[in-house]
């Protein structure tokens, strides 16, 4: 007995009839928005060489150990990160990759506030960003209740007066270990993790912020017609400074700059 | 068990001037903040010197823009001055 190989009776993509499945469409809007070399690029323009992008990496290498000092500590539990050596350093690990990442964050997210990094279409960069760091505050302190310790006890009962002078506190009980372990390893990480990501992704979709000076330069260049992202988005930029004064010193062409 | 550098059993040491109360130890890492953002901001960035230095030879060798720093084609996604590091 022998099996043919039956050719598919449509040579249409999607099938018969000619309605692409939602695979197809799924994966061309995936392509078209982020095609392979935008997602991994394999160059950058040389302004990223800045101590700033070095933070932003620092951040991203925070968070993952977080993530996996967190998931150990979760396997284990409370008896193991108070009372044994090894739990008692991935417990520090935890809380001293928690204190990395905020302190790179904030250098981070300062150093894109001064340099206004929302110019150019990249305003949906920002705000993941802005928003991610807001996030992990309430998930860095559900952490301090989740202690299961004097120390928690202390905190979520100081805490828990605030959170009901706002009213969170009908639905958020910052004594309630269960709920806040539950916010703490499963809802606030997920949130973090998913801005992380859409971050990074929007970082590669739009390309990195250039520089004012250069954004100034390109108006120059462009004239009564600012700039523009395939996307449609106009670049922001400041006044055109006289060419003389051009701070690079050298024409740029409108494609030298547009990043996504 | 090593004790602290610092020792954890007192109670925290506070700053308190006028209407502002905070912890040494927050006060600390605030302050440290704004030193390493200045100097981040401030030191250069390692290879800067080299990448100045084919920017120019960039420049002199004539319009190509989108290109990388050994003249081909810009693949990447990313365009940025023309001159690309990898």
């Amino acid at each position: 007995m022998s099996v043919a190989a039956t050719p598919p009776k449509s040579s249409t993509p999607g099938g018969a009839g000619g309605q692409r499945s939602w695979t197809i469409r799924t994966r061309e809007a995936g392509v078209a928005a982020l095609p392979p070399e935008k997602l991994l690029p394999d160059g950058q323009p040389t302004y990223v060489g800045s101590w700033i992008y070095v933070f932003g990496v620092a951040t991203l290498a925070a968070l993952m150990v977080i993530v996996g000092s967190g998931m150990i500590l979760s396997l284990k539990g409370p008896a193991w990160w108070h009372y044994t050596g090894v739990g008692r350093f991935f417990n520090s690990i935890h809380l001293w990759a928690v204190e990395l990442f905020f302190f790179t964050t904030v250098v981070h997210l300062w150093g894109k506030y001064w340099m206004a990094a929302w110019r150019g279409g990249r305003a949906r960069v920002w705000i993941t960003g802005a928003v991610t760091f807001l996030i992990a505050i309430p998930a860095a302190l559900t952490g301090y209740v989740s202690q299961q310790n004097f120390d928690a006890q202390w905190i979520s009962t100081q805490a828990k007066d605030a959170m009901n002078a706002t009213g969170a506190g009908a639905f958020f009980n910052v004594t309630n270990f269960g709920q806040m372990y539950s916010w703490h390893i499963l809802l606030f990480p997920i949130a973090v993790v998913a801005l992380v990501c859409a971050h990074v992704l929007l970082v590669r979709r739009h390309g990195v912020v250039p520089p004012m000076d250069l954004a100034t330069e390109l108006a120059g260049v462009v004239g009564a017609s600012p700039p523009t992202h395939p996307d449609g988005h106009a670049i922001a930029t400041r006044p055109a400074a006289p060419a003389a004064e051009a701070p690079l010193g050298r024409p740029m062409s409108q494609e030298d700059e547009v990043a996504s | 068990m090593l004790g602290a550098v610092f020792n954890l059993n007192d109670p925290a040491h506070v700053v308190h001037w006028h209407f502002f109360e905070m912890s040494v130890s927050n006060l600390v890492v605030i302050c440290l903040m704004l030193v390493v953002f200045a100097l981040a901001i401030l030191l250069p960035f390692p290879g800067a010197t080299r990448r100045q230095a084919a920017r120019t030879l960039h420049d002199e060798g004539g319009a190509m823009a989108g290109g990388t720093l050994k003249g081909k084609p810009h693949r990447g996604g990313q365009a940025g001055e023309g001159a690309m590091q990898r």
